[in-house]
């Protein structure tokens, strides 16, 4: 696929692994954001081939892994009301609630369905006009724009049986939070670029003044990955701390500013908790009061679920860059990828998962720097 | 979809277009069912007599048995149906421990609505399937379930198959070093079916892989030493990842793969891609991998690319000591991963 | 977070209200939101997460990329092979 495989090429990832060699003359700690961004370095083994003073830490950039659990508890609830019909994206269906997770609500006779888009939802809800519809909108910036167009249109066609639980959440404050706790070893960011394609990356100066610490938009093939990598080591080397654009065929300063109009009008900024982590300070965006008919939680009045974490399960620690996965110790004993504690043993590239997966096989050390 | 322009209902049947509770209750609605499609789509000699149960001649060899019950959705999907999807898929389950295909069992189970058009289409696709096999289907049993109980039509199909002395074939049999074939593109069959799934359309001209591999599977052998194609196996649910994890398991061994040499096509790629889904865990039905002792690889290889359904054949890894019950894969830009065992259904992800 | 795929729009079309299109993915077509990208033009390539155009893709700068990738470590390499020339 154009603008895929181009950006996969074994030989132009071979002289880029040689620069960042050339150039990293000791060690560094540098987080990559986004889940998909460490799918990607997990998926194509990119940790192994870096220089052993480069340490990757994967960053809380992944829904799956930082919905609290009181949310995902929301959502099951929800999900097992009568003649209600929740529809989500598939990533959420595995995740452990305090009890059970969408899946066994499914097995039980909840009407569970797993879209591609928060419109395919819609579309089912103006099939469906005596069912209740609905969406469990999670995500980052970048899933924002759909599952806003989507509360939008329900209310300008006046969709009165489609509704949105809304879990959002949002990068910068997530990465002053890991910046700002305690034993913080995260040196430099890669940013994430579906984000930025979205939001721009006019918000990171900010960051950068503030703790002076390289943040480098940056893509998800491995050429991409490699190429931020490669942009921090420099300014890491160099002693320098600069906000730069690794992304530009996909980013812009400015990002995409109707998208950021509509996010303005349906969404406003919240607190938000992160599951693992706690609450991060308007960290995330609610359906503002002009759309609050089409917020589920009201509809269905589960506002008054709260949930406890699992004690046992460290994966805030994990996420902050603390904490490696097999030093946890729930790690392949209370906790497995089959029975999940936390989320980050849920998502296949969750580190704890991946640690799980690769332990014994290929050194852990050399694979996954969690 | 079905063609059922030229289908035409059988007399007694007209006066019900679709299966009613009748269809299974042994009366003469059931007859009548039995009468005007199964036994003209399938006729033998031995399901004509209608008996009890079916009496046959048994050829010298050892027997094998497998069955396997049909529940896909949709019943029709691009490049094939539920029908022969029963018919090849246990053919296929027969063919793996080195068996020729001989007979058949065929048991529907109904729902009430199910119009008999598409009911015919899908016996008929069953006996082209078994016509194409050369096994024939010598007993059947049709029972019908209310309308809500099903999704219009379940099949089970069981075989019988005649296994050669002295050839011993099993996914236990592997040793580190043997060589792993498969015999063509990854991923077609589950695509094309999630192509069809409310909320994940899309628009792709990928079609199921269905078919039948048992003349496939008596090339391989054939171009072989004895015993030295140590296992077989169809890769379907799960794909070729679970299959290999299998195999791993129960022979005890590690197993390590090229990425980059996985024949994918185009369009499946591009569909994994879009819904982030690994083509090494997407259904199979018309695909086999056979794991080889090394020094017999290529001729197993030539012999398999000299058929029809093996063209696209290669070789996409080996049988190791090391990581035993592990399955690693060699990543486009050079390094490894390992690949998990997959825990049920991949789901798509936005992640 | 975001799985994000690139595709090239073959159709564009007002749909009650909301700006759609067809995007080809490499051979899979699907029915994609346009609302965030009103310039795009039949033909451009444009970055897709969930069902929804996020960006026209800049052909121009990814070209550039690719190129100063090519470009790594060819300098040395000629140095190199002076020198091992010279020796």
């Amino acid at each position: 696929m154009k603008y895929l495989d181009e950006f996969r090429d074994r030989e132009l990832a071979e002289r880029l692994l040689h620069e960042i060699r050339q150039t990293v003359t000791r060690p560094w700690t540098i987080m990559e954001v986004c889940g998909g961004q460490t799918h990607s370095i997990i998926r194509n083994g990119i940790h192994q081939l870096l220089p052993a003073e480069v340490e990757m830490v994967h960053g809380p950039g992944c829904p799956v892994c930082v919905t609290p659990l009181e949310v995902i508890d929301r959502a099951l609830a929800i999900a097992a009301t009568p003649n209600v019909i929740f529809c989500s994206f598939g990533d959420m269906l595995r995740v452990p609630g305090s009890e059970r997770d969408l899946f066994q609500v499914k097995s039980a006779g909840g009407d569970v369905r797993v879209v591609y888009s928060p419109l395919d939802a819609l579309q089912i809800a103006l099939k469906n006009p005596d069912k209740q519809i609905v969406f469990f909108g999670i995500g980052f910036e970048t899933t924002a724009p759909a599952n806003g167009m989507a509360v939008h249109q329900a209310k300008v066609k006046n969709i009165r049986n489609f509704s949105m639980l809304v879990s959002h959440v949002l990068v910068p404050p997530a990465i002053e939070a890991v910046l700002q706790s305690p034993g913080n070893r995260v040196q430099s960011f890669l940013a994430a670029g579906h984000v930025c394609s979205v939001m721009g990356y006019w918000q990171y100066p900010e960051i950068v003044d503030k703790f002076k610490v390289p943040i480098v938009v940056t893509g998800f093939e491995p050429l991409d990955i490699l190429e931020g990598i490669r942009r921090v080591v420099l300014q890491l080397e160099r002693g320098e701390a600069r906000v730069e654009n690794a992304y530009a065929r996909m980013v812009s300063h400015d990002g995409n500013r109707p998208a950021q109009d509509l996010l303005a009008e349906v969404f406003e900024v919240c607190d938000r908790s992160w599951r693992g982590i706690g609450c991060i300070p308007q960290s995330g965006w609610r359906l503002s009061e002009k759309y609050r008919d089409f917020d589920a939680e009201v509809r269905f009045d589960v506002g008054s679920i709260h949930s406890n974490e699992s004690t046992l399960c460290r994966s805030g620690d994990v996420l902050r860059g603390a904490l490696k996965p097999h030093e946890c110790p729930a790690f392949g004993k209370e906790c497995t990828p089959r029975h999940p504690l936390g989320a980050t043993m849920v998502s296949s590239e969750g580190a704890c998962a991946a640690y799980y997966n690769y332990g014994g096989i290929i050194p852990a050390e050399s694979l996954t720097h969690a | 979809m079905p063609d059922f322009s030229n289908w035409s209902c059988p007399l007694p049947l007209r006066d019900f277009p679709n299966v009613v509770m009748g269809h299974g209750g042994g009366g003469r609605l059931s007859s009548e069912l039995i009468e005007n499609i199964f036994v003209p789509a399938f006729s033998n000699a031995t399901l004509t007599q209608l008996a009890d149960s079916s009496v046959l001649d048994r050829p010298t060899g050892r027997i094998a048995m497998s069955t396997d019950s049909f529940v896909v959705r949709p019943l029709f999907f691009p490049g094939g149906c539920i029908g022969d999807l029963a018919v090849n898929g246990t053919v296929n389950d027969l063919a793996m421990s080195g068996a020729r295909p001989l007979y058949l069992s065929a048991g529907f189970i109904l729902e009430e609505g199910l119009p008999l058009s598409h009911l015919a289409q899908i016996v008929d696709s069953m006996a082209k399937a078994a016509n194409a096999a050369g096994v024939t289907i010598v007993t059947g049993d049709t029972k019908v379930v209310e309308r809500g109980h099903g999704d219009g039509c379940y099949i089970n199909t069981s075989g019988v198959g005649i296994v050669p002395d002295g050839l011993s074939v099993a996914p236990s049999l592997v040793r580190p070093g043997d060589k792993i074939i498969v015999s063509g593109s990854i991923g077609d069959h589950g695509m094309a079916i999630l192509s069809l799934r409310e909320g994940l359309t899309f628009e792709t001209t990928i079609r199921s892989d269905c078919a039948a591999l048992h003349t496939l599977v008596e090339s391989a052998l054939a171009a072989a030493a004895s015993n030295a194609i140590r296992a077989m196996r169809d890769p379907t649910r799960g794909g070729l990842a679970a299959t290999l994890h299998e195999i791993a398991g129960a022979s005890d061994v590690g197993i390590e793969i090229d990425e980059s040499s996985l024949p994918v096509r185009g369009e499946v790629r591009s569909a994994c891609e879009l819904l982030g889904l690994d083509p090494l865990f997407v259904a199979n039905e018309g695909k086999m991998i056979a794991f080889v002792a090394p020094e017999h690889a290529d001729a197993v290889l030539a012999a398999m690319r000299r058929h029809p359904l093996g063209a696209e054949a290669v070789i996409i890894g080996r049988a190791v000591e090391e990581h035993p019950r592990s399955l690693v894969a060699k990543t486009a830009i050079g390094a490894l991963r390992v690949v998990a065992p997959p825990l049920g259904e991949q789901l798509p992800r936005i992640c | 977070m975001c799985l994000a795929v690139p595709g090239r729009v073959e159709e564009i079309v007002e749909k009650s209200g909301i700006l759609m299109g067809k995007v080809n993915f490499g051979g899979i077509v699907k029915d994609v939101c346009l609302a965030y990208v009103p310039e795009i033009a039949i033909g451009d390539y444009t970055i897709v997460h969930v069902g929804f155009a996020l960006t026209r893709i800049d052909e121009e700068s990814a070209l550039k990329t690719l190129e100063a990738f090519s470009k790594m470590g060819l300098l040395e390499e000629e140095f190199g092979a002076s020198e091992e020339a010279a020796s």
